[in-house]
């Protein structure tokens, strides 16, 4: 900036003969030293340069800082388990011999379930708020899509509890064993006890509460897709189905993946709902009624009463396989979108 | 100067009129189009005004006029483009073959697959090449894989884009230049088979080689299908129209043969309008 003013005093006084304005105004300028004015703006700026840089790498400081506690706290589990932790379904307290594969299996497949539901269901949220809904509805029904996400956690596990698991398991569940369950092979995924708490729930309560992250990130990257390309879409004679899964998707789709990813993200470590719900037991069994455990419910639960070092090593571990399952999630969808991309033809 | 704009209107005037009079002859009997008492609401604003014209088969017709005068509206109730706006809504008759097509029982998708559109600014689909030709030919037809490249070959002969894209026909449609993905949106509305053809300042976007390129196309395409082409450049509408409709504040002004409108137009707006002494 102090150059810019700089070389506009050039110009002004080289053209000031011709004008007495122009004269004037340079002769305000011209006097001022610039000297001192352009070491201070030097260090501000020298000075907001560090600021902002010390912020961002404080963000790298902080995740080192979290993933060297973990590891240096779940060094004991490490070395007495080794690599067969995660895959080992063992967790007894009594004999101190623990395992991550229960924990693990109840946070992917909760995460899952989540997923399966919520996408479809924020898609056709989307799409409503977006291509089909009138004018007059749209900013309440967003307002309130919205407002669920701010529900705290808690009361869902609450409401999961009392309300949705009674009613799932006298309603829901029987009828899913009668239809689903007769399938062969997927059919044992859908008996069992039906008490209205287990897998499934914590995973149908969990796309309740993903469900606001995406389908509001989807309406918002729905809505910047020009109007004129849907128009040439309809303009073909496509119907709002076939815009919206050939045209806008397409468009979309960074956004639409970002916003799964924020809900997988939220599905992977959410602890106080699925507490609630999911049954905690350290059993892995066939059906999706059965009762388990996440690795976010375990740690919730057991580390008030984790009595051995190594039981609370084994329970940091497993705070160690999430944060790395989330990594691993994220790089995922980071080729996935590499992968797309290149369907879409290359660019030149 | 006048003089001189009025010199190169009648050199186009002369070369296009031995073919006109001959088409004329032939299609005056019932017009592909017909609008009769239409008006247009956007809410409480009316955008069009008692329109009555006829859009004859196989002939290019021109609208021009002032921005804001309602060309592009009038466009867009053709194929009924405003259904997908809530509060806009169109009265009276549009006659397509006979039918009127603002009944609410047509089938809009089947119309739009009938009067195809191009758009102001290019707008290729986010896929490839081929997939942009092959996309609307999908809507409405299935066709072997063989049929499919004949036809999307075709259609991009027809917008003389074939030479330029043959070799990389999986690349992305956005990896072509405006030109290009414009005459690409040509294709892809002539790889439909429609029936009419709705032009909305298909070249304002285009530097004046793709803009030649686009009006020769539509010279091309016009012995098979009927165009109603929107511009705001009057030498355009000189260059490639047979008929033309001067329009001014939603309402339609002069609607005659483009010689006769540029030549010696029956009322003095339309006179001020096209000689530049208005707007």
């Amino acid at each position: 900036m102090s150059s810019h003013s700089s070389v506009l005093g050039a110009g002004s006084a080289s053209a000031g003969g011709v004008s007495g304005l122009a004269e004037s105004v340079s002769g305000v300028k011209q006097p001022e030293p610039p000297k001192d004015r352009m070491r201070a703006q030097r260090f501000q700026d020298a000075l907001f340069h560090q600021l902002t840089r010390f912020f961002a790498f404080s963000v790298l400081a902080i995740l080192a800082a979290i993933l060297g506690s973990l590891l240096y706290g779940a060094w004991p589990a490490i070395k007495e388990f080794g690599f067969g932790f995660p895959f080992s379904s063992e967790w007894n307290p009594v004999t101190d011999k623990f395992g991550g594969l229960i924990s693990v299996y109840g946070t992917l497949s909760t995460s899952v379930i989540a997923l399966v539901v919520a996408i479809p269901v924020s898609f056709g949220i989307a799409v409503f708020l977006t291509e089909l809904c009138p004018p007059a509805l749209r900013s309440p029904l967003g307002i309130a899509v919205e407002l669920l996400a701010a529900v705290p956690s808690i009361i869902y596990g609450m409401w999961g509890l009392f309300v949705f698991a009674p009613l799932f398991a006298d309603y829901v569940q029987p009828a899913l064993s009668m239809t689903l369950g007769n399938i062969p092979f997927l059919g044992s995924l859908f008996q069992g006890p039906k008490n209205g708490i287990g897998i499934l729930s914590a995973g149908l309560i969990l796309a309740v509460m993903v469900i606001p992250f995406i389908a509001s990130v989807m309406r918002d990257v729905f809505e910047v897709v020009p109007g004129i390309l849907k128009e040439s879409a309809y303009g073909l004679g496509a119907t709002t189905w076939e815009v919206v899964w050939n045209v806008v998707l397409p468009y979309t789709r960074v956004g639409v993946i970002g916003g799964v990813m924020l809900g997988l993200g939220r599905a992977l470590g959410e602890t106080m709902a699925v507490t609630f719900v999911i049954g905690n037991a350290h059993r892995i069994s066939p059906s999706l009624y059965e009762a388990g455990n996440s690795i976010a419910s375990t740690l919730a639960n057991e580390f008030a009463e984790a009595a051995s070092d190594l039981h609370v090593a084994s329970l940091i571990e497993l705070g160690l396989i999430l944060f790395f399952v989330t990594f691993v999630v994220l790089a995922l969808s980071k080729l996935l979108l590499m992968r797309l991309g290149r369907m879409e033809g290359e660019k030149t | 100067m006048q003089s001189s704009a009025v010199t190169k209107r009648d050199m186009s005037f002369s070369q296009l009129r031995g073919e006109q009079m001959s088409q004329a002859t032939g299609s005056e009997q019932t017009p592909k189009i017909r609008i009769r008492n239409l008006d247009f609401f956007y809410g409480s604003f009316q955008g069009l005004k008692h329109i009555n014209l006829d859009i004859h088969e196989g002939m290019v017709t021109a609208f021009i006029g002032p921005s804001g005068c309602g060309k592009s509206t009038l466009l867009r109730t053709l194929n009924r483009m405003y259904d997908l706006y809530p509060g806009q809504r169109a009265t009276g008759e549009i006659l397509l073959n006979g039918k009127n097509v603002l009944d609410p029982d047509q089938d809009v998708n089947a119309l739009r697959a009938k009067v195809g559109m191009v758009f102001q600014k290019p707008t290729p689909f986010p896929m490839s090449i081929y997939e942009n030709i092959a996309f609307g030919v999908r809507l409405y037809e299935s066709l072997s894989r063989a049929d499919m490249d004949n036809r999307v070959e075709w259609a991009l002969r027809k917008a003389a884009l074939w030479d330029e894209v043959k070799g990389k026909l999986n690349q992305s449609g956005l990896s072509l230049s405006g030109g290009q993905q414009q005459r690409l949106c040509i294709a892809r509305g002539v790889a439909v088979k429609p029936e009419v053809l709705l032009l909305d300042e298909p070249t304002s976007a285009l530097d004046p080689i793709s803009t030649a390129k686009v009006e020769e196309l539509v010279h091309e395409l016009k012995s098979e299908y009927t165009i109603a082409i929107v511009t705001h450049n009057m030498q355009q509408a000189a260059r490639v129209s047979d008929y033309t409709a001067y329009m001014y504040l939603g309402e339609l002004v002069e609607f005659g043969l483009t010689d006769e409108i540029f030549i010696k137009p029956k009322r003095k707006e339309t006179e001020d309008y096209i000689t530049g002494r208005f707007g």
